[in-house]
Parts: C-alpha cells; structure tokens; sequence
C-alpha cells in the first residue's frame, strides 16, 4: 500500500505531493489525465502568474514549470494520461490508461486536486439554435493555445469572470473581432488587472447587467440577440439587440470538479460545491483531503499553491502520526460572505480563513463573532466577488469558541 | 437498380430498412442529411407507450399496441438500451379522473394489458415526488423508455450488415414513373433507380408523395422543446410521469431516460417552417412549470442541456399509410406514438409489398444481432482488461462525464452507419453528452476524427455543411 495518491497534477497536487514529501513522505503518485504535468496552467500562456509568492510575473506554463522541475528533482512518481475512475471511501483509487488498463491501487491517504470544470450553455438554459461556434471560454482557449487553431472570427463573450476577459484579448490578439463582452451582474467577476488589460486596452466594450437571449444561426452561429436585465437578473423586454457573430465563448462559472469525492462519499458544501474542510483541508472523511480549485475556486494560483501546501503538510502529519483532533468549530457565514474556506476548525493553530462575498461591498469591515464577542475585524475600501480574501485567527482566540461567524459589517 | 427504395433514415425508415433485409431484396435508404436519424427520430420523448392513448380502431392505437410488445426483443438483438419502467398518468380533479378512466376504457379496447386505475396512495407508493395534488393515476406497466437515435442507428447498421445500402446527403428532389420502375433524382444530381418506394419522409413526407401526384395530405410541424437535467439529479421519479392528455398531444411529462437523465418536456405547438428547432425562452419556461406541477424536488439548477423536436403531424389525424399509386408506399404522419409504433410498422409495410407483388424470398444469412456500442462501459474491470490489452485505446478515456473511451469512439466512428460530424459521435457514444457538454473531450474526438476521415482539424463540422469547429491553423497564419 502506497502512502499518497494526489489526483492531479495541477498547482494543486504539484504543491501538495512536493510539501508531503518535504515533510516526509516519500511513496507518492502523482495521477494526472493530460499529456504533460501542470494541469489548466499549460494552457494559460499569459503572465501574472506568481506575483504574490515568487515576486514575478510568470506565464501559466512557467509557473508550472518550477513546480515540476521540483518533482522530478525530488523523483516523485506521477503517471500522465490516467483517468481516475473512482476512489473508494477507503482509499481505494481505481484508474486506467492506455498501458496498463485498469488499475486499482490502495494509499495511507488521498489528496483530491482535481480543479473544476465550466458551466456550459446547456446549463443556463439559453434559447435558440444549437449551432456551432459556441465554446466554454477554456476549451476555446485550448483550441488556441494547445491545438493552435482559430475557433472564430468574429466574437461575443458571455461572462466578465477572468477567463472571459482572457480570452477576449487572446482572440483579439490573433486576429478575431471581439464585439462585446456581456456580463450578467451590474459588476465584472475578473480582477481588475484583467479588465484593464484585456478589455480597456483593446477599445472592447463591457456591457454589464446584460445577458445573451438567444443563439441564432442553423450549422454555424450567425450571431446573438443581447438585452439588458433588471435587479432579478431578468431580460428587461424591448432591450434586445443583434450582434452578428460566428462565436459565443462562455465565461458563465467554474464548477470544482468532484465527481471522484462523491464517489468516495465526501461531504460537499453545496455553496463552494466543494468538499468540507477542515484546517488541515480535511474532509469528512480520515485521510481524504482536497484543495486548489477542486474545494473552492481560486482567483489566484498563488494561493492555490499556498493551500497545496497545508494540504500536503497536513497529510504527511496524518500518515506519520495522525491528526490532532483537540477542537470542534463550526465556521458560519452572515449571507453577505457567500462561504469561507475551511468549514471546521479542529486544532488549535493559527487558522486563515479563505471566503467571498456575494456582492460588492464598500469601506466596511469583514468581522470575525464568537456569538456575540468580536474576536477580529478588519477593514476594506471594497470586497468584491471576483476577489478571494483571507482573515487569519490566533489560535488564542479559538479557546472555548464553539461557532465562529463572519460577517460584514460597518 | 434497386427493388425497394426507402426515402428517409429515421426510425421508421430504419425499422423498414431492417424488416426488408431479412429477406433477398437490394434495397437503399436515401437519406437527406448527412446522417441517420437527424430528423424527429433524435429529439422526442423516447417513450415506448403502452397504447392508451390512441383512439379505437385507428392506425395509432393498433401499431402502438403491437410495436410496443415487440420492442422488448427487438432492443435486446440491437444491443440498445430499454428499460420498462411503466408510465403513470396523473390527475388532479374529477375532471382528469374521468378522462383518466376513458383512457383506461379505450386502453383496455386497444388491447393494453395490465392497466389499472389508481389512487393517490398507491400513487404515492409509486412515485413518492409525485405532486402532493395529484389524486390518482392510470397505472400502465408496460410503458417503457428507450433511446431513440441509439435505436435508428442500430436498425440501419443491422439493415447495412444485412445487405441494405445507405445513400445520404441525397435529398430527392423528384421521382418519376420511367416504364413502371422509380427514377429517383437528388438534389446533387444522384440518381437512383427503384422498383418499390417506401416514403418515410418524416416532416418531408408531404412534399415527396406530391411528387408522385398525390396531394390528399400535409405534414404540420409541432414543436416540442424538452429540458434534461443531470444524472446527479438522481432517479427522481422511475416510471414516465404524463398528464391527462389535450387537443395538442400528450402534454409535459417528466421521465427517467436510459442512461440515467431526467427529461422535462415537451411542450407542444404548431410551427410554420419544418426546419427550425430552435428552443424558445417561452417554450423552456414552460416546460420547466410544467414538470414542477407534476412532479415534486426537481433540481431544475441542475440543467445540462435542452433542446427542441418537431412532430410530423398528418392532416387527417392518424398515421398515413397507404398506396396511393402502384408500387408506392406512404409512411407519413408518424406523430406520437410513431417511436412505439415502428416495428409494427415495418411489418405492415412489409405485408403491403408483398400484396403488391413484391416476392419477399427469406435471405438465409440474415442476422439480427448487432453488438450494444456501451456493451464495453458495462463490463467488469476483468473483461475491460482483457480488452484493452488486444486494443489500448479502450484504457484511455476520452469524454470524463460519461466515461468513454477512445476504443469506443473509435468503434463507433468505424460502424455502420458510420458518423461523419462530433454530433454524429456524440450520438452513438454519449461522448459530449455529459455535464460539461464537451468542453472537455471535444478537442479530442476532433482529432480522432481528423485522423480516421485523413482530413484536417478545419474540416471536422458539428453537423455537417458550414458547421466548421475551427477556422483555421494558426502558425500557418492564413485562412484555409
């Protein structure tokens, strides 16, 4: 029996597998189903990538690059083109590739890094014609940047998130004519790094609170009807207009991928639609553990990275000697934070406490209530949803707390 | 020279094609499109109904009744998905229960069997997430679910096994009467000749009986769009739920499919133009309400796709099945319950060439058995091995959400009726079929494609014609 699995050889798993080793733990595998190691970074190949942890601008795959150099320099085993199929609620991996089938391997302990996948069109129920020329924004990015080829010429983006505003300059930059960038909410989801670069820079035109009604168009898309959306998020009638286009990229929402915990029978938060966690990134299961993309969407790879690392620390604890297990809190939320990361508190060490907001939040504060006693408050210009924040917790604060709540508040 | 010709490769057309080829016949389908079942017989309910609904004594009620009873074999010898989960129709007032009881009547005159009327305890027991209004239902066992362009693909693969010819991208533009024999022409100046035509022209059917000088019928387009929803939604209800049944057709249901989906659908209204499914905002809403006043704890956040088909309503109410001239066959009209209804169909057609003189002499080597495509997802972890150590591209997986591997995309693309396009593909394997619609795996199956067709990525469409996925190589820097 193995001690680690990893699923994933994004940033996620890269930074877990390389911090259980460091601490320790020598008989990992890496699972990863692309060609190469590296996971969505391999296609991202704009730069911002490591500003935070490495004080540069990296592109995507350079990124990935120094996290791989340390695998292979630490001989970390990974195996590239496996497909997990399932995991058992014991740590029982089930996987196949093309040389050696189907197998089955046992580990001490799990760590799930499988990232997230898009929403599609299908999901929002958009009406019209089923042509093509619709793409997810990153499959139309892999199109552009792996296989090298031109998904559209002429181009309407649904979803100001990051990988729309991305795209629009990618495609811009090849040579396509990006006519608007449509987001649902009065505000744009992206950094704002994004929307001035991607967007500003290239004369694009963000329509906010506007929406894609219908798709037209028999074989190819020929264009979309867009109409403005009231407080609901609801078309406003007589607000349609016809943008002729042959491609619709949706930026419409990341969904982390946990097909494989559900198999294991890990809890899930329906808000995050990822694992519930403790400091540790422990789930509900012993020695089932997950982070990155997979137990919340991240902004930032930097702190994917960050959160690899206590995962992967965490799990070489839990194999040498077990987790200690000295306190039970809850994490609650006021409804104005949409979640934080992790749900539970169960030791007591400084814990930070990753969460978004679910709308836009001007000069207030983000407190953090034991009850009724303020244990912490911090303030900001603005909290916003686009952006992931962090308040960190003394572990003296946690003694005798039994339900923390984060709030926002003046 | 063929002795029968087949206009149309839908379900009806397939279930004919795959009739005739038990015996010594040359025989050809003429299919418009670039692909089987690209009409009606992809988007509709999927539902094999037990036969309550049809009228006594017409065309309807006696195929459905006898189709029905032979679809249970016919699926097993294809190796497509069947499962008879029963259907339940429910109602809300004395008003639903009476009609409930008259379809009860006119079911049991059409010769259904097991049908029973129920109330709304045993209701519930049935179906627990039945709406809580909801006071009683027509229980009919034998109602069942199948997969409805996994079927037409198999009857014409197992047509083509057997000897029948597949010609598509061949629209008939006109047929004449040349010495007693049919000389069929295409738009694309193909020409084929045909002692005998079947004309299972689906939406079309009008039009091509006109060119033999029959115009005693017209085809109305109905549309119905549907809603699917996750697998992760769970069986949330197991048998077909319907309403009481209108004007305008069987109304909303909600019913499990085979592969495991919830499909919410459809709606039901008449259209001008017999090629446009597009869905409308109107048309999804209401079939969402639909569903939700039927059926309790629908995930409706948990949508995967919709999508919209259109009826060949005939204008004189049932189906059209008849000679209008000699050695000319119409299969026209074929609305609900035209899916239950095709094995019974080809029989009768079949009867009705041999009237016509046709000599149907048995073709000995004919073998109705044709290997399920998802038989290899269905196999333990040994047999999958065993496989995959002959052939590795069964060890790699392609579509992550439905779990198919390469092997299999592969198998489907070299399988009559062989896929020509992703949509193509997505049928016969429920690659791109899954959650993430092909965000994922479509890269892939294009280049599979790409490699087997010998084409480049610019070449590889949807569905054919203009519907290109990519423009264009970018090193290359040009549009090609």
């Amino acid at each position: 029996m193995r001690d680690l699995i990893v699923i994933g050889g994004g940033p996620a798993g890269l930074s877990a597998a390389i911090s259980a080793y460091e601490a320790g733990i020598k008989d990992i595998l890496i699972i990863e189903r692309g060609e190469s190691l590296g996971g969505i970074l391999q296609q991202c190949i704009h730069n911002g990538f490591g500003l935070h942890k490495m004080g540069e601008e990296l592109t995507g795959p350079e990124y990935a690059e120094r996290y791989i150099d340390k695998v292979n320099e630490l001989n970390i085993e990974y195996k590239l083109n496996t497909m997990v199929l399932s995991v058992s609620n014991d740590k029982q991996v089930v996987m196949t590739n093309e040389d050696e089938g189907i197998i089955v391997e046992r580990a001490k302990a799990v760590v799930l890094a499988m990232g997230c996948r898009e929403r599609s069109r299908g999901a929002l129920n958009i009406a019209g014609t089923r042509p093509a020329g619709i793409f997810s924004a990153g499959t139309a990015q892999k199109l552009v940047n792996i296989e090298g080829y031109m998904p559209g010429k002429e181009v309407v983006i649904l979803g100001s998130g990051d990988i729309g505003l991305i795209m629009a300059r990618r495609m811009t930059l090849e040579g396509a004519l990006v006519k608007a960038v449509c987001e649902l909410m009065p505000y744009s989801g992206g950094l704002a790094r994004n929307i001035e670069q991607c967007l500003n820079d290239f004369d694009i035109p963000l329509k906010l609170s506007h929406t894609v009604v219908k798709i037209h168009g028999q074989e190819r898309l020929t264009g979309v009807t867009i109409a403005k959306v009231d407080e609901n998020r609801r078309p406003i009638p007589n607000t349609e207009e016809f943008i002729a286009c042959d491609t619709l990229l949706l930026s419409v929402g990341l969904i982390p991928e946990n097909e494989l915990s559900k198999t294991a029978g890990v809890e899930l938060s329906p808000v995050t639609n990822g694992a519930i966690v403790d400091q540790d990134r422990q789930t509900s299961i012993d020695g089932i553990f997950a982070c990155g993309n997979v137990l919340h969407v991240h902004d930032l790879v930097d702190f994917v990275s960050d959160e690899g690392e206590i995962a992967g620390k965490s799990v070489a604890e839990y194999i040498k000697n077990g987790l200690n297990r000295a306190l039970d809190i809850s994490v609650k939320t006021d409804g104005k934070v949409r979640y934080t990361v992790p749900q539970k508190i169960t030791d007591r060490k400084d814990v930070s406490l990753y969460f978004r907001v679910g709308d836009v939040y001007k000069n207030t504060c983000v407190k953090v209530y034991d009850g009724d006693k303020l244990l912490y408050k911090k303030k900001k210009i603005k909290f916003a949803p686009g952006e992931m924040e962090t308040v960190t917790i003394k572990k003296e604060l946690l003694d005798g707390v039994k339900e923390l709540t984060l709030k926002i508040e003046e | 020279m063929f002795d029968v010709a087949i206009i149309g490769a839908g379900v009806i057309g397939g279930a004919v094609a795959r009739e005739l080829s038990k015996y010594n016949l040359k025989t050809c389908i003429l299919e418009k499109e670039n692909d089987v079942a690209m009409g009606t017989s992809k988007a509709n309910s999927a539902i094999i109904h037990a036969g309550f609904d049809a009228v006594e004594g017409s065309l309807k009620a006696e195929l459905n009744v006898k189709g029905s009873q032979m679809m249970e074999e016919l699926t097993a010898e294809l190796g497509v998905k069947y499962r008879n989960n029963g259907s339940l129709v429910i109602g809300f007032d004395d008003n639903d229960m009476n009609h409930i009881r008259e379809l009860y009547a006119r079911g049991v005159k059409n010769g259904v069997k097991d049908l029973e009327v129920i109330g709304k305890e045993k209701l519930k027991e049935l179906e627990p997430n039945v709406s809580n209004d909801a006071v009683g239902a027509l229980y009919a066992p034998t109602g069942a679910i199948v997969c409805p362009y996994d079927l037409t693909v198999a009857l014409i693969g197992n047509a083509m096994d057997n000897g029948v010819q597949l010609f598509c991208d061949f629209k008939v533009e006109n047929i004449q009467n040349v010495d007693g024999k049919y000389v069929i022409q295409s738009e694309n100046r193909k020409v084929v000749k045909a002692e005998y035509v079947i004309n299972c022209a689906g939406l079309f059917a009008d039009k091509i009986a006109n060119m033999v000088g029959d115009n005693s019928f017209t085809i109305t387009p109905r549309r119905g769009e549907y809603v699917l929803l996750d697998k992760e939604c769970g069986q949330v209800v197991s048998h077909t739920i319907f309403r009481t049944p209108t004007k305008m057709g069987k109304g909303i249901l909600v019913t499990p499919t085979v592969d495991g989906n919830t499909l919410l659908g459809p709606t039901s209204e008449n259209i001008d133009d017999k090629c446009d499914c597009s869905t409308t905002q109107g048309g999804l809403s209401a079939a969402i309400t639909g569903a939700k006043d039927s059926v309790n704890n629908l995930q409706l956040n948990k949508c995967i796709t919709s999508f919209c088909g259109l009826r060949a309503v005939g204008s004189t109410g049932d189906f059209i099945i008849n000679s209008p001239c000699q050695n000319f066959i119409n299969v026209a009209g074929i609305e609900s319950p035209g899916l239950s209804s095709a094995p019974a169909i080809a029989i009768k057609v079949m009867y009705m060439l041999l009237e016509q003189g046709l000599v149907l002499e048995p073709n000995l080597e004919f073998n109705g058995v044709r290997p399920a495509m998802h038989e290899f997802r269905e196999m333990s972890i040994e047999k999958k091995n065993e496989i995959i150590k002959k052939d590795k591209s069964y060890g790699k997986i392609i579509c992550r959400c439905e779990g198919v591997s390469e092997g299999e995309i592969l198998n489907a693309i070299r399988t009559n009726p062989k896929p020509v396009d992703l949509d193509g593909v997505k049928r016969r394997t429920r690659a791109q079929m899954g959650r993430c619609q092909g965000g994922f795996c479509t890269p892939y199956i294009m280049k599979l494609l790409a490699k087997e067709q010998g084409v480049p990525l610019t070449k590889i469409t949807k569905k054919g014609g203009s519907s290109q996925i990519v423009y264009y190589e970018l090193k290359n820097g040009e549009e090609q």
